[in-house]
């Protein structure tokens, strides 16, 4: 009898191009051009990054919240939170800070680079049970970047939700991202309340941290409820929305309808490299996005 | 499932039979500092090299199935343009002659994170698919802790499991593939006195075991000790040099990083496996560490294997192996660090 024991071929596609989903679908990543690049601040770019095949671009749903892996060829694979609408499919807007090795390079490139793309990965925001709701939207520094794809779907249902607010915090007036976009929002009935940590010549708004905006508004009592119809949605630096999230369960929020989006380094995406572990949770999987409940319960989350 | 025996002697026509497939097994590598072997998984090309009566080996045959590195994709370039190629690296079928129990279990627990329903890695896959595994009856050794972790004993994820009693192999047999490879071989159907030789080398074993963990309510104790100072006392003594997680059966987490070639033709996505005690695991651009002290680097090992891992599967990630304890330089061991988390219970 032959005993040579059978070779068993997991995946058809083994040794070629990967192109079908199922379990030789993990390292597949869809082909993307950059379409458009440009500065929003000395440090950060908006990158316009569209699936170049017709059918997969279409096909590509995500839902707000959600990062990607991003692959530049040769020099490295990083997450980023998707920044543009869901509606638009994979046609994507992703803000990038240059702080590395990728992200560095990306800045350089030009416009028609070939990158790839996949995912989406990870949790949401969920958008969809705040409708009915007032939403308070908090944002320091770089969180306004993850932020912006709920706050473009609510913008898109605007009639669905009450009130609107924004409360964004920047270290100076130099690094506010999509300014050119505050007046557009405002014509949405957003509220959008702007304060940085050190002003400059041109600077007319508040100086500070957000936390006095936002203590300011509990203390005010009349713009939300916050005990009954609010929702929130906090991103920023891990101090900032401990801080901010703390006061806002002093103000009665409940905790399951406060949202963060936790960062960390990410390898793989898809709960196998541990690289994203809080405590032993997979921040790829279980998160990015979180509800503080979870996030308190999480050792070492803050 | 199905019992037969054979006469010891015969395991060396099972590993003829066998060896028109490549085989990996326990063999002698050298001696330590006492003459005693030292033994590691490789492959075997003669019965005679296969050395059964191993205690450990030092690391796991995990590099035949998690390679400590491993191309993940490669790249090639023209102009502006780039194609990925993707290729498993798996061309043939492996079996694994010799596998104690913990081993088992370890690639059992390792299937449910790598093959399970969150994005199944075709890499492992498709590897553990060619992995035909024939399991052998152990002696603990005095750093073996695997039935405090219940790892002990083999229920799944073999062909054929060997239990020595006496002058015979009692075999379980878990696949037609193992099956029909016996039938080969000269072969006896099971009797009662069998299974009572079978039980009575099982309870022979349990009763050698010198080393304990108690794992009950461990989850919890993880969780209310958080910030028990012994961790700053073991994070004072390890060294950060990760041998823990290369020598473990079940570590598999990795970095990583991408290569360009020379002429930039083409270019390697690599993933190389790593480990949570190295200093950077979890440090991210701009240069926050999230755990920048050795203490909770080697906290987070234990909450991964003793309270993650048992809460999202109800079994732990530690088979009790005690690799990890012998070759750590520092003297760290899974019992150790477990009683003095617990302390002072007794
Ligand atoms: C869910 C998520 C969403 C993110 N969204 C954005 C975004 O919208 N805009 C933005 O500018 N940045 C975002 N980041 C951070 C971004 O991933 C890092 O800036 C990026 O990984 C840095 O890569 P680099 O090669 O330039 O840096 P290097 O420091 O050279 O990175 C080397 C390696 O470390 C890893 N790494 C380093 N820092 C991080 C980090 N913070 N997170 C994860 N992996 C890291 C990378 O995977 C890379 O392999 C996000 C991170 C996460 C986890
Ligand atoms: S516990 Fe031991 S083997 Fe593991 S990293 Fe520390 S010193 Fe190295
Ligand atoms: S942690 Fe140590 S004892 Fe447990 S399985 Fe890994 S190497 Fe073996
Ligand atoms: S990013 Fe790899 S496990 Fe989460």
């Amino acid at each position: 009898m032959d005993n040579k024991l059978q070779f068993v071929d997991l995946a058809a596609s083994h040794g070629t191009r990967v192109h079908k989903p199922g379990v030789e679908h993990f390292e597949y990543s869809y082909k993307a051009e950059i379409t458009n690049l440009y500065s929003l601040t000395a440090t950060e770019k908006l990158y316009q990054i569209q699936i170049v095949d017709p059918g997969e671009r279409k096909k590509f749903t995500f839902l707000p919240g959600q990062f990607v892996m991003l692959e530049l060829p040769g020099i490295g694979e990083a997450p980023f939170s998707i920044s543009s609408s869901a509606i638009r499919h994979g046609d994507l807007e992703f803000c990038i800070r240059g702080v590395g090795k990728m992200t560095n390079f990306l800045n350089r490139v030009k416009r028609g680079t070939t990158v790839g793309i996949s995912g989406p990965f990870g949790t949401h925001f969920p958008v969809e049970n705040m409708a009915g709701s007032d939403i308070l939207l908090i944002a320091g520094g770089l969180g306004i970047v993850p932020l912006r794809s709920p706050l473009m779907s609510v913008l898109e249902n605007r009639s669905s939700y009450g009130r609107v607010d924004i409360i964004y915090g920047a270290r100076e007036p130099l690094e506010l991202l999509f300014t050119y976009q505050y007046e557009m929002w405002k014509q949405f009935d957003i509220n959008l309340e702007i304060i940085v940590d050190k002003g400059d010549d041109k600077w007319s708004g508040p100086v500070g941290l957000i936390t006095e905006i936002l203590q300011a508004r509990i203390d005010n009592g009349t713009a939300n409820d916050f005990r009954k119809n609010t929702y929130a949605i906090v991103c920023g630096p891990p101090v900032m929305f401990k801080f901010v999230c703390e006061m806002l369960t002093r103000a009665g929020l409940p905790m399951e309808k406060m949202f963060v989006s936790l960062e960390r380094r990410m390898h793989c995406g898809r709960g196998k490299c541990c690289r994203c572990n809080v405590g032993s949770t997979y921040t790829c999987l279980e998160g990015p996005v979180f509800d503080y409940w979870t996030v308190l319960n999480l050792k070492e989350a803050i | 499932m199905i019992f037969k025996v054979f006469q010891a002697s015969e395991i060396a026509t099972l590993f003829e039979l066998l060896s028109v497939n490549r085989i990996v097994g326990p063999i002698e590598k050298g001696r330590d500092v006492n003459d005693s072997p030292l033994y590691d998984f490789d492959v075997v090309y003669d019965f005679k090299d296969l050395a059964l009566d191993y205690g450990q080996t030092i690391h796991s045959a995990k590099n035949y199935f998690l390679p400590y590195r491993e191309n993940l994709c490669t790249f090639t370039f023209e102009d502006d343009a780039w194609e990925k190629d993707v290729d498993f690296g798996a061309y043939e079928a492996h079996v694994f002659f010799g596998l104690h129990p913990c081993d088992i279990n370890a690639l059992n627990k390792l299937d449910k994170v790598l093959m399970g329903n969150n994005y199944p890695n075709p890499f492992y896959g498709a590897k553990r698919s060619n992995m035909f595994i024939v399991g052998h009856s152990c002696t603990p050794t005095p750093s073996c802790f695997c039935h405090s972790m219940g790892s002990d004993s083999a229920l799944s994820g073999f062909d054929l499991f060997l239990t020595l009693m006496e002058d015979e192999y009692f075999a379980e047999i878990q696949s037609s593939r193992a099956y029909h490879i016996l039938e080969n071989m000269e072969t006896r159907e099971a009797t009662h006195r069998d299974h009572l030789l079978f039980r009575k080398a099982s309870s022979r074993k349990r009763s050698l075991f010198k080393c304990e963990v108690d794992t009950s309510d461990l989850t919890k104790i993880l969780d209310m000790e958080f910030e028990s100072e012994v961790w700053r006392k073991w994070g004072g003594k390890c060294l950060s040099c990760g041998t823990c997680a290369n020598v473990c059966p079940t570590c598999y987490c990795y970095g990583v990083e991408e290569e360009v070639n020379m002429d930039f033709s083409h270019a390697s996505k690599v993933k190389q496996l790593y480990s949570c005690n190295l200093l950077d695991f979890a440090q991210v651009s701009g240069g926050h560490n999230f755990r920048p002290e050795s203490s909770t680097r080697l906290k987070y090992r234990y909450y991964h294997k003793h309270r993650g891992f048992v809460e999202a599967y109800e079994e732990s990630l530690c088979v009790g192996c005690g690799r990890c304890g012998n070759a750590c330089l520092a003297g760290i061991t899974v019992p150790e660090v477990i009683a003095s988390v617990r302390g002072g219970e007794k």
